[in-house]
């Protein structure tokens, strides 16, 4: 399944590096032209759709472990929109700010945001398994009103949209690579795969196990909030990913994370650089904002999965 | 050994085990019954460190609890908690080998994969492990959660009410399974039991709690009685002898 999923990814990618505003055929590699778009534009545009969606997905996978339910995702139950406030009172309070200071504003607002989001739900009952995405989702929307009005406040609306819609369309060689530093913090929990999966059995047992709890909480929450700020700096929220990937991968793979991780960020990248080609396309020569396209095909995909899992409940 | 003294523990400001003087030897199965409520699962988790002592001392064999640290203990005792509801898709084969956590600590190697499949063998689950736990019975879900600490290859055993919403054939299977890790592997077993019927049938000893504190000990023969069961239990059934076990007439 691995290996058919990496093949289809090779080939999407492939096929992202041809489709454009600009028609580009396989002999227009061989021109300095043509040479510099794929370098300078579309091979950025296809490490950025592959490095977020895989990020985005895994990121969903662990704050669905961690939040013990199925139902959420960080960009938006609350990391992602406070991402967006980081960067935004960073930009309104220090304008000058170079690019590593606003990263990290974005990356300590998503993670004050998520431990908030974790101390909310807490409390909640295991036998009302809507009550944490409801929560999650109100959580979200207040900081995501917040960030309206300070922006609203800070004459900063015209920018809002690029970090609360995300867009692939501005990806150039030098804007992106922050996306690398997401797929760092992606790759390393691969390294505690096991420990994460330990996490499900309870803290008890996980305790009795003599696994570090605290430890590799707040490991996985670093993660997460590492690569939601990333790809909110760099391309803007897209929601979703985290939310549907893992719901997916879980049927098919379960929730071991050492044998299910890496099919999450595969198929994480496959959707996200599938709806990117669909968003280059659909309009063309005009443009759809990926997160447009992947909350679409998203948000159906929810709304199956909460009927499911409500039947279930 | 597992020795107990002068354990006080209050939960939300009342007190839940008062003046906890015990000694559980080594090896054996020892049963700890008692009516909802008398405290034995918080002792159970104090003795397995999930719990900070308020005050008095446990120590299990040479470890002192509260001051040895939480992986070196998870080579000496397991613990099956008593509510083992886990929300996570995991295959049996997968749950049992995070028994094996304690020694590998991330990396199993071959030792490790051997002794998982030890484990599925002893409490047959080798043609289920590659089952997702949610695709079991209960008493199927029981057994792995038991060769999952039987997996982690401790000396010490503790499992607390592992016979709930067990049919009468998978609890005595499990507990079969337990009497035989006493017999034949020389560890110390402890179990939470709900029924006293099992307690006399399979443990060597009893450890009664009511209320707080340590109502009676002994061989079964020895502790259950009509007066206790009037005493510590409040009811007046009747105890009859068979087979030389005492038999509670229900
Ligand atoms: N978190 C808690 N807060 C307050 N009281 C508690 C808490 N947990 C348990 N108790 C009380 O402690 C007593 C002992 O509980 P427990 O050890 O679970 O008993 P048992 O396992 O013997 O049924 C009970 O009276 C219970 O109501
Ligand atoms: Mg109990």
């Amino acid at each position: 399944m691995l290996r058919a999923g990496l093949a289809l990814l090779a080939a999407l990618a492939c096929l992202s590096v041809f489709v454009g505003t600009i028609p580009l055929s396989p002999a227009d590699l061989l021109g300095a032209e043509g040479w510099s778009l794929v370098v300078d534009s579309r091979l950025p545009r296809t490490f950025a759709a592959i490095l977020a969606g895989a990020g985005l997905a895994i990121t969903g996978q662990i704050m669905q472990l961690l939040a013990r339910n199925r139902f959420v995702e960080p960009m938006t139950a609350g990391a992602g929109q406070s991402a967006a406030l980081g960067i935004l009172l960073c930009t309104l309070l220090v304008p000058a700010a170079p690019i590593w200071i606003k990263m990290a504003a974005a990356a300590l607002a998503a993670l004050a945001g998520s431990l908030i989001l974790m101390a909310l739900i807490r409390p909640l009952p295991p036998t009302q398994p809507l009550l944490v995405p409801l929560v999650a989702l109100v959580y979200g929307g207040v900081i995501g009103a917040v960030v309206a009005f300070v922006a609203y406040q800070g004459d900063m609306m015209q920018f809002l949209g690029t970090w609360l819609t995300g867009e692939l369309s501005g990806v150039l060689r030098g804007r992106y690579e922050l996306l690398w530093i997401a797929a760092a913090a992606s790759a390393a929990t691969f390294l505690i795969a096991d420990r994460l999966t330990l996490l499900t059995l309870g803290e008890d047992a996980a305790r009795a196990l003599g696994l570090n709890v605290g430890l590799v909480t707040a490991g996985a929450v670093m993660a997460v909030s590492v690569v939601t700020a990333m790809v909110v700096v760099t391309l803007g929220a897209i929601p979703f990913v985290g939310l549907v990937v893992p719901n997916l991968t879980a049927r098919l793979a379960g929730d071991n994370l050492r044998r299910a991780l890496p099919l999450t960020a595969l198929a994480g990248a496959l959707l996200v650089l599938a709806a990117d080609i669909f968003s280059r396309w659909i309009r063309a020569p005009y443009e759809v904002p990926v997160a447009t396209t992947v909350a679409a095909i998203g948000a159906v995909a929810f709304l199956a999965l909460i009927r499911r899992g409500a039947a279930r409940a | 050994m597992i020795r107990i003294t002068d354990l006080h523990h209050r939960l939300g400001g009342a007190p839940v085990l008062n003046d906890i003087d015990l000694t559980i030897p080594h090896g054996g199965l020892t049963a700890l019954i008692g009516p909802n409520g008398a405290g034995k699962s918080t002792l159970l988790s104090l003795i397995a460190r999930l719990r900070p002592i308020q005050r008095g001392r446990i120590s299990v064999g040479p470890h002192e609890i509260g001051k040895v640290a939480d992986r070196d203990l998870a080579r000496v005792l397991a613990v099956m908690p008593q509510s083992t509801e886990v929300s996570a898709r995991l295959r049996l084969a997968e749950l049992v080998g995070f028994g094996r956590y304690p020694w590998h600590r991330g990396r199993p190697g071959a030792e490790d994969r051997a002794q998982v499949d030890r484990a599925l063998e002893r409490f047959s689950l080798t043609d289920l492990r590659d089952r997702f736990l949610d695709e079991v019975s209960g008493g199927q879900k029981q057994r792995a959660f038991a060769a999952m600490a039987y997996a982690q290859d401790t000396d010490y055993l503790l499992l607390d009410e592992p016979l709930n919403n067990l049919d009468i054939a998978a609890a005595r299977d499990l507990m079969r399974l337990m009497r035989g890790l006493a017999d034949e592997d020389g560890k110390t077993v402890v179990v939470v039991l709900h029924d006293i019927n099992y307690a006399t049938a399979f443990a060597d000893r009893l450890v009664v709690m009511k209320e707080g504190r340590i109502a009676a000990q002994g061989a079964p023969s020895e502790v259950v009685t009509d007066t206790l069961l009037a005493e510590v239990f409040g009811t007046t059934a009747r105890v009859a002898e068979v087979e030389g076990r005492p038999l509670v007439i229900v």
